[in-house]
């Protein structure tokens, strides 16, 4: 099994793409898709000499149900702003946020998930990758926005990715 | 079905509202970091509601599920960050007030967009993908 | 009444879209530019999903999907040339 698929993830994600990609789930669907994530992983596995690691697959799914919640009350908390704050009251600043993070995949899903997140955009990475740039919209305390970073996002992707 | 007919109404009206509000922003707010921040958020809820609304039409009023939405959804919502930090780095290194009015890393070296060699040699993050 | 919620709709994404012209026409920057096109190809998914609903059809979500994944690769290739000078290096 793992000389077949060397990308376990990989191979489920391709499936899952055709099948939605197709929009039937029938035999015949299901049987290409498996077909596509068995023959790509192997036309493409000199690009992937490792394969990432994840410790904890139900952890995914309680982080995805965070920040699926987090998008939905940063949308109205944004949408407040920008509706009812004239732009040049908003005190809006650079913060530095020093990350405890070191392989690529888990900065890449915090960037990611800061991005998408109350009002603050990730904007660069220090040049040796150990901290993180972000712009916040609205803030009197950088500290407890750093703080809330690291705990509420950072603290989960770690138990997830290492 | 009246109540489902309500709900994906009330769905297709939020997420009108939210890429309203996502423009909106863009064209307020007065420099681009903070504009930056409208349509990156606004608008990935403003089309992940109605591609919900959607779904739930074809699959409770029409009667065949379609699932093919959930690739817009997903696909967005993987790409809105990265266009953003495209956008922001881009900035960063061509704009002189905005690179002094950033803060200090907290470590030896300076940001990855600014010395692009150091980022290169110097980086401390492990990888799993070759580059050539 | 899903009708009317469509016709409400489109008629919200078309001025979102007259805000995303003004800042594409205003600038200042050519970065501003490339952000306010994002946003209104964003704006045009939207409207094309709407669209979908109010014809009862699921012809359009391959357009609404090439819009996506165009649109992401113009405004990462625009902002790669902007950065490196150089879109394949």
């Amino acid at each position: 099994m793992a000389r077949l698929f060397p990308q376990p993830i990989l191979s489920i994600v391709i499936a899952l793409v055709w099948v939605l990609l197709v929009n039937d789930i029938s035999a015949g669907a299901v049987a290409l898709g498996i077909l596509l994530g068995w023959g790509i992983p192997k036309l493409t596995s000199r690009y992937w000499p490792d394969k990432p690691r994840i410790r904890r697959p139900f952890a995914v799914l309680e982080y995805f149900g965070i920040v699926l919640k987090d998008i939905a009350v940063s949308n109205v908390q944004v949408a407040y702003w920008v509706l009812f704050r004239r732009g040049d009251t908003l005190r809006s600043q650079y913060v530095t946020v020093p990350l405890d993070l070191t392989t690529a995949e888990a900065i890449t899903a915090l960037a990611g998930t800061i991005t998408l997140t109350p009002g603050t955009v990730s904007a660069d990475l220090s040049a040796d990758g150990r901290s993180l740039l972000v712009h916040c919209l609205e803030t009197t305390d950088p500290a407890a926005t750093v703080a809330q970073i690291k705990e509420r996002y950072e603290r989960r992707l770690k138990e997830i990715f290492e | 079905m009246v109540i489902v007919e309500v709900v994906i109404s009330l769905l297709v009206l939020v997420g009108s509202f939210f890429l309203f509000v996502g423009s909106l922003g863009l064209a307020k707010l007065p420099d681009l970091m903070r504009r930056l921040h409208g349509p990156t958020k606004a608008t990935t809820l403003g089309i992940g509601s109605m591609l919900i609304a959607s779904m739930l039409y074809f699959w409770a009023v029409e009667g065949n599920p379609s699932i093919h939405e959930l690739l817009i959804t997903l696909f967005l919502f993987l790409t809105a960050p990265v266009t953003a930090q495209m956008i922001a780095k881009a900035h960063i290194l061509r704009e002189t007030r905005e690179r002094k009015a950033l803060p200090d890393t907290g470590r030896s070296v300076g940001w990855a967009t600014l010395d692009p060699a150091e980022a290169d040699e110097r980086s401390e993050v492990t990888r799993t993908i070759s580059t050539p | 009444m899903i009708d009317i919620a469509c016709i409400i709709a489109t008629a919200t994404i078309a001025v979102a879209s007259l805000l995303t012209l003004y800042r594409l026409t205003r600038g200042p920057g050519v970065l501003d530019r490339i952000l306010a096109l994002d946003t209104l190809v964003i704006n045009t998914i939207g409207l094309i999903v709407v669209i979908g609903l109010w014809f009862r059809t699921t012809m359009y979500f391959e357009t609404a999907l090439l819009f996506a994944m165009v649109g992401f690769v113009t405004t990462v290739a625009l902002c790669k040339y902007l950065l490196r000078g150089n879109i394949i290096e």
